[in-house]
């Protein structure tokens, strides 16, 4: 079953799918969307790195993108506006990534890939360490979730609770380049923010508890990969986008049919 | 033995000295308020104490096995994140049904359980954040600027709200506050801060001394007033707080 590419693809998937979902709600919640962009943007220089010293990529990319997870989360505890530092910071990761992999003799082919991803050559081992990824990634945070959740109501409520908000936060912060760095081959740089935050924010309108909320984006999540996957099978379009396009259309969607099928909201 | 005690304390945030020489304690049962100018350390002060903030000189004491309940100054939950009132207060421990209800029922918010967050009004939410303090029968109860918000009748409630915890409860108050008359009345301490503490004691000491006029002057001369007109009689002998706050919202 496993010598199917499409199966693999969508294994692969699938597997981000559910990782991404708990995380890309705290991400949601915590006002972070530059969190996961940063990050990922950050890991193609991981890549460029990996190449250039001939290691892992996958260690490369998680080397960097936990650099620059770390921080942007110190930046953004100190409370000031740090938008524009956090683009600059991004957009620079980014760009230095992609100058460093054109003095790389032979890769200028697989750039792409590590941009918008290619999740059609998923091997087996991808495969395992992706869902070994996943489900650390699953582990930690169903661990800790109580006190996650309590650290992103209000991290002053969870020092006092006893709970070690900064702790928490780093945990948040691991799991981010865990996934960062195992999604970068699937979705690609441009696009694993898309899939943090859009099955997330499709979630929110069916959802009245938090535990609701992560799991109907994970739902969510994997019905964009399963139907992206078909989608660009039929259509001959690149995986990645096409799975971010449908966890586009879920998310267009939501709203009304959670109007429609909750009745109020 | 006091429930807390800073010795010499000075907290910095970066560059800037927010707190220094602060010596402080506070003792089992009392109510203390801490009053101030914006700037002037009082929520600093009340981060060190619940934790949140370390000092960079001094020491502080927490009395062994001291239950805090906090309440926080303002508490921004993003809409886009799905919780009741029942789960909420769950966190981070969960506490049997029936000890929430009871929490909400002490600060008159029964029946708010099943609510989500988001659908509370001012009021409610912050007696939902004190049924949450209370839920683990804490030595200390510190409230940082929990009338932020409400109308003056609002506030003026939920201090006698404060109080009567503190008579049920048997726990010690902490509070900031900028409802300077109500909460000066409400309180047996008041700490008057201005980087550094400038002055202490009963509320009718620190109303007339020297320091506290300098920094709140002519704006709450008024206030001060009725604060004095309404108190003359109740700090003879042992303080029964009998008097009526609802008068000073009003009257205010």
């Amino acid at each position: 079953m496993l010598d199917d590419f499409l199966v693999r693809a969508a294994l692969a998937g699938i597997g981000i799918a559910l990782a991404a979902a708990p995380l890309g709600c705290f991400v949601v919640w915590r006002r972070m969307a530059y969190f996961g962009d940063a990050t990922a943007h950050a890991a193609v220089l991981g890549v460029a790195m990996s190449l250039a010293l001939s290691i892992s990529v996958f260690a490369g990319a998680m080397l960097v993108a936990l650099i620059m997870a770390v921080t942007v989360n110190t930046l953004h505890g100190r409370g000031h506006a740090m938008d524009t530092l956090l683009g600059v910071l991004a957009h620079s990761a980014l760009a230095f990534g992609l100058v460093a992999v054109s003095f790389i003799d032979g890769v200028r082919v697989d750039l792409m890939a590590y941009l918008f991803g290619d999740i059609l050559a998923v091997s087996k081992t991808d495969l395992a360490i992706i869902w070994g990824a996943a489900l650390t990634v699953l582990a930690l945070l169903g661990w800790r979730w109580s006190a996650l959740l309590l650290t992103t109501l209000n991290p002053e409520l969870a020092r006092a609770s006893g709970v070690n908000s900064k702790r928490e936060e780093l945990i948040l912060t691991l799991a981010l380049a865990l996934v960062v760095a195992v999604a970068i081959k699937l979705v690609g740089a441009l696009l694993i923010g898309a899939m943090l935050l859009i099955p997330a924010a499709a979630a929110r309108p069916f959802a009245r508890t938090p535990e609701a909320m992560a799991f109907i984006a994970a739902a969510v999540g994997s019905v964009a990969v399963l139907g992206g996957l078909s989608t660009s099978f039929a259509l001959d379009t690149p995986s990645g986008p096409t799975i971010v396009c449908l966890a586009a259309v879920l998310f267009a969607a939501s709203t009304p049919v959670a109007r429609l099928l909750l009745g109020h909201r | 033995m006091s429930l807390i005690s800073l010795k010499n304390v000075e907290v910095r945030h970066g560059e800037l000295t927010a707190l220094h020489s602060v010596n402080f304690s506070i003792d089992k049962g009392e109510i203390v308020t801490v009053v101030g100018p914006n700037g002037s350390g009082k929520s600093t002060l009340i981060r060190t104490i619940v934790g949140a903030l370390k000092p960079s000189k001094g020491q502080m004491e927490h009395a062994e096995g001291l239950r805090i309940g906090y309440v926080p100054q303002k508490l921004f939950i993003d809409p886009t994140l799905p919780i009741s009132v029942k789960r909420f207060m769950s966190l981070p421990r969960s506490f049997p049904h029936a000890d929430v209800e009871e929490a909400l029922r002490h600060t008159g918010a029964s029946g708010l359980a099943d609510r989500p967050m988001s659908a509370l009004s001012g009021g409610q939410f912050q007696r939902v954040l004190l049924a949450r303090a209370i839920l683990e029968k804490p030595d200390l109860l510190i409230l940082d600027e929990a009338t932020q918000g409400l109308d003056q009748p609002g506030a003026a409630s939920f201090y006698r709200l404060i109080e009567t915890l503190r008579t049920e409860l048997g726990c010690a108050v902490l509070m900031v506050s900028h409802d300077l008359h109500v909460v000066m009345s409400a309180s047996d301490r008041v700490i008057c801060m201005n980087g550094h503490i400038c002055c202490e004691g009963a509320p009718e000491v620190v109303a007339s001394a020297p320091e506290y006029r300098a920094l709140f002057g002519s704006g709450t001369d008024g206030a001060l007033a009725l604060y004095r007109h309404t108190h003359t009689h109740s700090h003879d002998g042992d303080c029964d707080h009998d008097h009526d706050h609802e008068d000073h919202a009003h009257a205010g």
